[in-house]
């Protein structure tokens, strides 16, 4: 795949085959197109050439708009959150937007310990609360494909293994995670450095 | 559809909280009107003779308020990305989006009309035509305004760019609103201009989604 944002190529030739239970952390510098590779991944981009492609347990090949729209979650910095709504109400909306009943969203809720944020108003969030807010619906609606892009960087120690603990758990599962990072990740990874 | 259902409520929720899109909408439709008076004149004659006029035209000029920000704010923070790869198409996204903009601002709008057009001097028999008018001309400018609203993405100073790109698209549903609202006025039938009006809202509720959807996917690429 190739893929270009005006008239820059960010990278070319990239081929990369995710299966069951692995995880790759997309490295390189600022602006060497991490962010870019997961949108094009998740359909919001037009690769200039090349394509994406998914296959089911089975290997049988799936239509890449369901593929994306039922088994796939995309988590970045701009986390769609709306800063006048309560954190419980951004829960209830991306969970449902995302097919999760109210089990999933009780899930969330007690995987990411986000019970204390919910009363409040998303604009008193710190980052990092907010970050563990949008990966709420990771928890609540259980799809295969996590593109995570930096989940790491708000968040302080204590969350990030907490975070670290939850996609083991997902790996573990037969997930598969594409995540743009800086800092390596703390459990098993292929590394495939971009645009180098 | 839980999904869609969810949008939906979301989108009211948005639309009515925080910004107070139909207050103020509503407010800037009262202050047009009581400006009239104040620069055309009182002599209650004249103010009968163009008074329904404006008031039919302020109903497109206060609906163009809340526009902007219609995708806007869901392109900035992300959340059209979250919308764009959800379980309906991006095209049913776009009409809940338009028709919560209907409900929250337009709607309202075409029921305060009647009590502007009376502010105006327009007899009560009109009350009747007024919300209707109102209502089936809301629906087209939500949808074209909506239109608007997205080919404006990614735009600096996008709000202005609407009103440009919209208010020419707005042209139609004025004339045959009030066509229908003089001939309700001088006692012949306003069939004919309600009928234009409705047929220019159904296309407008069938064909600007398909367009939006298709602005969304071209400004997030």
């Amino acid at each position: 795949m190739s893929v270009k944002r005006g008239e820059r190529r960010l990278f070319e030739g990239l081929d990369l085959l995710v299966q069951a239970g692995e995880a790759v952390a997309l490295t390189g510098a600022n602006g060497s197109g991490k962010t870019s590779l997961l949108r094009a991944i998740a359909g919001l981009l037009r690769p200039e050439s090349g394509a994406v492609a998914f296959h089911g347990p089975d290997g049988a090949p799936l239509d890449p708009d369901e593929a994306r729209a039922a088994a796939t979650h995309l988590v970045g910095h701009q986390d769609g959150l709306k800063s006048s709504r309560t954190a419980g109400e951004e829960l209830q909306f991306q969970a449902a937007w995302t097919g999760a009943g109210p089990d999933g969203v009780a899930a969330a809720i007690a995987a990411l310990a986000l019970k204390p944020l919910l009363e409040l108003e998303v604009r008193r969030l710190s980052s990092g609360q907010r970050r563990r807010l949008a990966f709420g619906r990771l928890i609540a609606s259980p799809r295969p494909l996590w593109l995570l892009d930096e989940p790491m960087a708000p968040l302080d120690a204590q969350r990030r293994t907490q975070m670290s603990e939850l996609m083991q758990a997902h790996l573990k599962g037969g997930g598969l995670i594409v995540a743009a990072v800086h800092d390596p990740l703390p459990f098993k990874a292929r590394s495939l450095e971009i645009g180098a | 559809m839980k999904g869609l259902n969810a949008l939906i409520r979301r989108e009211l929720s948005l639309a009515y909280g925080g910004g107070g899109g139909p207050l103020l909408a509503l407010a800037f439709y009262a202050s047009l009107v009581a400006l009239l008076p104040l620069a055309a004149g009182r002599n209650p004659q004249m103010l009968g003779a163009v008074g329904p006029g404006v008031a039919w035209l302020g109903l497109a000029l206060a609906s163009l308020l809340s526009l902007e920000r219609l995708f806007e704010r869901d392109y900035e923070d992300g959340a059209l990305d979250l919308l764009a790869m959800g379980p309906v198409p991006l095209e049913a996204v776009a009409l809940a989006k338009a028709g919560a903009q209907f409900l929250a601002v337009n709607a309202p709008l075409a029921v305060a009309a009647p009590v502007a057009s009376i502010a105006l001097a327009a007899p009560a028999s009109l009350i009747p035509m007024t919300i209707l008018t109102g209502l089936l001309g809301g629906l087209a400018f939500a949808f074209v305004g909506g239109l608007g609203a997205a080919l404006a993405l990614g735009a600096k100073r996008g709000g202005l760019l609407v009103a440009v790109v919209v208010l020419p698209l707005f042209a139609p549903p004025v004339i045959f609103g009030a066509a229908a609202l003089d001939a309700a006025r001088n006692g012949s039938s306003p069939v004919t201009g309600l009928l234009l009006l409705a047929a220019y809202a159904a296309a407008a509720v069938g064909l600007t989604p398909i367009a939006m959807a298709a602005a969304c996917r071209n400004a997030l690429d």
